[in-house]
């Protein structure tokens, strides 16, 4: 298993893509952490209407959760790739001939992208929080980076950015097609997710399936959402709650890819 | 291989398929395209799994063993190399499991022939250092037994001469090597033992003298009495074409062609054996019936 993990490492950083989407995920947030907190600090006062609101340290919170909210697409897709190529060069029949337990294989591919889901997360907090913290400490109400509860939320935002490439990575195994692969990752999060997150979270009856959608859990798991914030509502899972359904997440598509993709033969 | 079988739907790729192959020895494993021997050679190396039978190496199936990449070096030829990743950068990719460090991969790309290229991406590499790669990679465990895939393909005549010579070293080590080809010509030289098959059947498996044995060697005479010639061959019931200024005799070892040319008081210009027909053995072997 240990040679399994490092020769799958290996794979993930020995070609340009994984630099090439951390810069992009990088420029990404340092944007969107600029334009957030300067909508939030320079956003006149409306006391009646009460929308977009959001004050002092909830404020903070809400945009250092930006790598999750708005970045997780990046560990998702590096994730994906870690499959996904394998499939589209073919090289899956030589990671096959030197490691033909395929179980191992694709536990060994999950856990390798953890690394290099904690590297986006460092990265990604690092530049939501260098973009958005002077304006906040400036314009604002402060950026309460000695906050205990503001750490937390900085700390978890790394640990789910992992959580999430090896989601990326679970799910490749179930879609194998690289450009499939993709197209669902950047429709799920980008349409299907938050539509279904705000239809099911204007009922109460579906509210309290809205928080388990994997976007809402992480949500729980950082103990912050933006997302809940500007309207969506939904209230969120407690953290062990959320962190055992992101795994379940992984879990459950790795096993759908084991027993689908990685049970055929390999042409 | 024990009946070892493999349908695709309707199509029987593979049917009761059964052969071994000696260590010590480099062993062509032979038919035309479409017979069946990548799905073979998938079904031996544990990525197809059987309809039928089972396909041992030593003594149990190649995904049975703890280390396979330290049992059998395997190239398959469907498969492929991430453009995006250096020559050495695969070879470190896959070392790990093989139990290898990194230096032997160095070792090993300088060892095919790719030292200039190490650092460069396979992307930019043509077909024939592809196949170098291949090859490096499937010696990155140092095998006892060695599987190739068609290893001749792309490969220059430079390089074709430096693969038989290695094949014949890995047969003197005592290693078991296999390579395939749909090209007897190809292999005919570097062989000792032949597999053959045609339509996901064993049709013939010997060593290459027996398989010689059953060609029908080939004589080349040429006479001034080009007339002459032709009623001796006649008169004779030998199996003649002309062939340029002379004529081809099958079946008419050289000896038999001058002795009756000679009693017959015709003068030759040329007598010339053309050795053995192989290649017409390996395709009236793997003819369709139909």
């Amino acid at each position: 298993m240990r040679a399994a993990l490092v020769a799958e490492y290996r794979k993930l950083m020995s070609t340009r893509m994984w630099w090439l989407l951390l810069l992009v995920l990088a420029g990404y947030l340092v944007f969107i952490g600029i334009v957030m907190a300067a909508s939030f600090v320079f956003a006149p006062e409306d006391p009646d209407s009460g929308e977009v609101a959001l004050h002092g340290i909830d404020a903070a919170k809400a945009i250092y959760g930006l790598t999750n909210a708005v970045g997780y697409v990046f560990p998702l897709v590096i994730g994906s790739l870690a499959i996904t190529t394998e499939f589209r060069h073919q090289t899956i029949t030589q990671t096959l001939l030197v490691e033909p337990r395929r179980g191992v294989m694709l536990g060994a591919k999950l856990l390798a992208t953890v690394p290099v889901g904690l590297l986006y997360g460092v990265v990604g907090t690092v530049a939501v929080v260098g973009a958005s913290a002077p304006l906040l400490a400036g314009w604002g109400d402060g950026a309460y980076l000695t906050d205990g509860s503001v750490l937390q939320v900085l700390a978890l935002g790394i640990v789910v950015t992992a959580l999430w490439a090896m989601i990326g990575a679970a799910f490749g195994s179930v879609v194998p097609n690289q450009v499939a692969a993709i197209v669902v990752i950047l429709a799920f999060t980008q349409f299907v997710e938050p539509i279904a997150r705000l239809a099911l979270g204007a009922f109460d009856a579906t509210d309290a399936i809205a928080k388990f959608l994997p976007g809402a859990a992480a949500d729980g798991l950082i103990g912050s959402s933006l997302f809940a914030e500007i309207g969506g509502g939904a209230e969120l899972l407690s953290r062990p709650v959320a962190l055992a359904v992101l795994l379940a997440y992984a879990g459950a598509l790795a096993l759908a890819g084991r027993f689908t993709t990685l049970r055929r033969d390999v042409a | 291989m024990e009946g070892l079988g493999k349908t695709f739907g309707a199509i029987r790729a593979v049917d009761d398929l059964s052969f071994s192959v000696r260590p010590g020895a480099v062993t062509g494993f032979l038919g035309p395209n479409g017979a069946g021997k990548t799905t073979t050679l998938r079904m031996l190396l544990g990525l197809t799994r059987p309809s039928a039978g089972r396909a041992l190496v030593g003594d149990r199936p190649y995904a049975e063993h703890a280390t396979p990449a330290r049992v059998v070096g395997a190239a398959i030829e469907s498969s492929g190399f991430h453009p995006g990743r250096t020559g050495l950068g695969h070879l470190e990719a896959y070392a790990p499991q093989a139990g290898v460090a990194r230096a032997r991969c160095r070792e090993l790309i300088e060892f095919v022939g790719l030292a200039a290229a190490a650092d460069r991406r396979v992307g930019g590499y043509s077909m024939g250092m592809r196949q170098r790669l291949a090859l490096a990679t499937a010696l990155l465990g140092d095998p006892p037994a060695i599987v190739l895939d068609e290893p001749a393909n792309g490969l220059d005549p430079e390089g074709i001469v430096w693969l038989r010579q290695l094949l014949r070293t890995f047969a003197g080590q005592g290693r078991t090597v296999l390579v395939s080809s749909h090209v007897l010509a190809e292999v005919q030289h570097t062989v000792d033992d032949v597999v053959i098959i045609a339509r996901g059947r064993l049709v013939h498996a010997s060593s290459l003298a027996e398989l010689a044995g059953l060609a029908a060697p080939e004589t080349y005479v040429e006479s001034p009495a080009a007339q002459a010639l032709a009623d001796l061959s006649r008169e004779r019931g030998w199996a003649a074409r002309p062939d340029g200024a002379g004529l081809v005799l099958t079946g008419v070892p050289a000896a038999e062609a001058g002795a009756a040319a000679y009693a017959a008081g015709i003068e030759l210009h040329q007598l010339a054996s053309r050795g053995t027909g192989l290649e017409d053995v390996f395709l009236r072997l793997t003819a369709d019936p139909r």
